[in-house]
């Protein structure tokens, strides 16, 4: 019944934390309403002593900083960053698309920076900052870069352009989107399988002008 | 990916202790991670090592230390690097995407493992992934395989760019172990497959990767990293070349080759260096020169362009060490 668990493709993946549907998530209004009241759940498994057996399977305690909001929680080692956001979290917004740092799409800014959130574990990031598309509106206004996607038409079917804001604000941070190519260049680790690039490109580009 | 163990380590001796028991260091994780979701790596426990104070950038003597916990955008973006060492800047901007320049370290990006795809899948033979299976890439899809340094055991090339550059510089690692600290060669770390592709590198049990050290020299500003591959950017190497030239009063007195994406690990052309001595610097040169490349060579079923890509890669390399990267 979990439509957003076990979604990686391993099938050997354990879901923890609290589980939601996305039906449920949805009610909820989102996923930053949900984390703002996740509990600390769970008590800590045994911790790592100096043999600890294989096959462990105790959960880290984690306190992350998501979009502005402190949140504990309990995982499995064994959790990326993008699924702790997409499933424990229920912030949805960040999407997978490969889960082998190829396509861009799990984009986050980590501490400012940008990075692909399938590819490191939430347990490693105790403390961390995060930063999700959904933490991008201020009072209801969009983010300058999401305005100049919709003014652009920076997006087809809207699976990739999550991951190509985030990472595009990186670029423009890192002082990289002087020029199209620049920005083609820099912005070379999102993928577009609908091809928006020239609409992309022409967002990042009036961003960053504006800046 | 199967469970396993993670602690956080905060000292060097920790680390070491607790990989000499067993355990697998973990740094940017865009490698191990990776692997492990595949179950093609599969360690039970994991030090991680990012709390460790080996981030640091700095200049000693005329020699660049890179800690091995720099991250590649780090050390690609430092005004250090870029002006004493232009060519690893460049080696480690052609690599990867920015994402992964953000998160991946120095020390990792040495000891990453083969793109093969064979590697990756499990039904497929393999002797690096599953020692004595065979190699399904010698009679299968090896366009992007080796041609230099391989066996009839695996043809895997190594993918790193900033390797490639390090081995031209004659960069040295610095490593601390269970028996004391110890430095050697960038080259040295990496083994040809043999009878054994599934032992990668040199490294001894619990031995950390603290630095690298790059040494200054005539002809490394005058470097370059010319990297060839399906796309534009972000693509792994079909062939690259991290060329340097010291040229004085119109004559070559150094030069230094080093070439990725054809080699089964970072692969130094002394030969072709040795050819360029004491000559003018010009395409002629650089062409007969480029020929000595391909000795040795062992082109497979589908990765015959090599013979031709990899000398021309070369000459366009040394063409451009005169021009500004
Ligand atoms: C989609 C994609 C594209 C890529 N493209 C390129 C490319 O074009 N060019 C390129 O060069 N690379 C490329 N890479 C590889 C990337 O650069 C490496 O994955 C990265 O550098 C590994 O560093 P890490 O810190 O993440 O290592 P980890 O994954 O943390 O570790 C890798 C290995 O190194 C060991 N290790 C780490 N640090 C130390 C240390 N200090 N001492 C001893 N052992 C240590 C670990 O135990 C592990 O075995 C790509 C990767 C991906 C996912
Ligand atoms: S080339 Fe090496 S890595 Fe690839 S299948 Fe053969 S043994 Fe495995
Ligand atoms: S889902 Fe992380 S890079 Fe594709
Ligand atoms: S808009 Fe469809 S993948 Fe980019």
């Amino acid at each position: 019944m979990h439509e957003l668990a076990d979604s990686s493709g391993t099938g050997a993946e354990q879901p923890d934390g609290p589980r939601l549907v996305r039906r449920e998530v949805l009610a909820l209004g989102g996923g930053a309403a949900l984390a703002a009241t996740m509990p600390v759940s769970a008590p800590r498994a045994a911790a790592t002593g100096t043999s600890p057996a294989a096959g462990s399977t105790a959960t880290v305690p984690v306190r992350l900083v998501v979009n502005g909001r402190e949140v504990s929680v309990e995982v499995d080692p064994r959790r990326s960053l993008l699924d702790v956001l997409r499933e424990t979290l229920g912030l949805t917004g960040t999407k997978k698309g490969c889960n082998q740092g190829a396509c861009g799409a799990c984009t986050v800014l980590l501490n400012g920076r940008r990075i692909v959130s399938c590819l490191t574990l939430a347990a490693m990031h105790e403390g961390a900052e995060i930063k999700t598309i959904e933490g991008l509106e201020t009072n209801g206004e969009l983010h300058p870069l999401q305005a100049a996607f919709v003014e652009h038409d920076g997006l087809q079917c809207g699976f990739c352009t999550p991951g190509q804001i985030m990472s595009g604000i990186g670029c423009i941070a890192e002082g990289h989107a002087a020029s199209p190519d620049e920005i083609r260049f820099w912005m070379s680790g999102n993928i577009c399988r609908c091809g928006a690039y020239p609409g992309i490109v022409a967002a990042v580009a009036d961003a960053a002008k504006r800046a | 990916m199967l469970p396993f163990t993670l602690e956080k380590v905060t000292s060097v001796q920790a680390a070491i202790a607790a990989a000499s028991s067993g355990r697998r260091f973990i740094a940017g994780g865009t490698t191990l991670i990776d692997l492990m979701r595949e179950e093609v790596e599969q360690p039970a426990h994991l030090v991680d090592i990012n709390t460790l104070p080996l981030s640091e950038i700095r200049i000693e003597g005329s020699d660049l230390v890179i800690g091995a916990l720099a991250r590649m955008a780090d050390v690609a973006a430092h005004s250090d690097v870029q002006r004493l060492h232009p060519l690893v800047a460049e080696s480690l901007i052609e690599g990867a995407s920015p994402q992964l320049r953000n998160m991946a370290s120095i020390g990792g990006n040495l000891l990453q493992r083969v793109r093969c795809p064979y590697f990756r899948m499990h039904d497929a033979p393999c002797n690096k992934r599953t020692p004595n299976s065979g190699c399904a890439a010698i009679e299968g899809l090896n366009a992007g395989h080796a041609i230099l340094g391989t066996s009839d055991h695996c043809v895997a090339t190594h993918p790193s760019d900033v390797a490639v550059a390090l081995v031209a510089l004659d960069a040295t690692m610095q490593v601390r172990g269970p028996r004391g600290e110890r430095s050697f060669p960038v080259e040295e770390l990496f083994r040809l497959p043999g009878d054994t592709p599934h032992l990668e590198h040199t490294l001894l049990p619990g031995e950390l990767i603290l630095a690298v050290r790059v040494p200054g020299g005539p002809s490394s500003r005058r470097a370059r990293y010319l990297k060839v591959r399906d796309r534009a950017s972000y693509e792994f190497a079909l062939v690259s070349a991290a060329a340097a030239l010291d040229v004085e009063d119109g004559v070559i007195r150094q030069a230094r080759l080093a070439v990725g994406g054809v080699g089964t690990r970072p692969w130094r052309l002394r030969m072709v260096e040795k050819a360029l001595i004491g000559k003018a610097p010009d395409r002629k040169i650089f062409e007969t020169a480029a020929r000595l490349a391909l000795e040795g060579a062992r082109p497979l079923s589908g990765n015959h362009y090599k013979l031709e890509l990899l000398p021309r890669t070369i000459v366009r390399a040394f063409e451009m060490t005169g021009e500004a990267a």
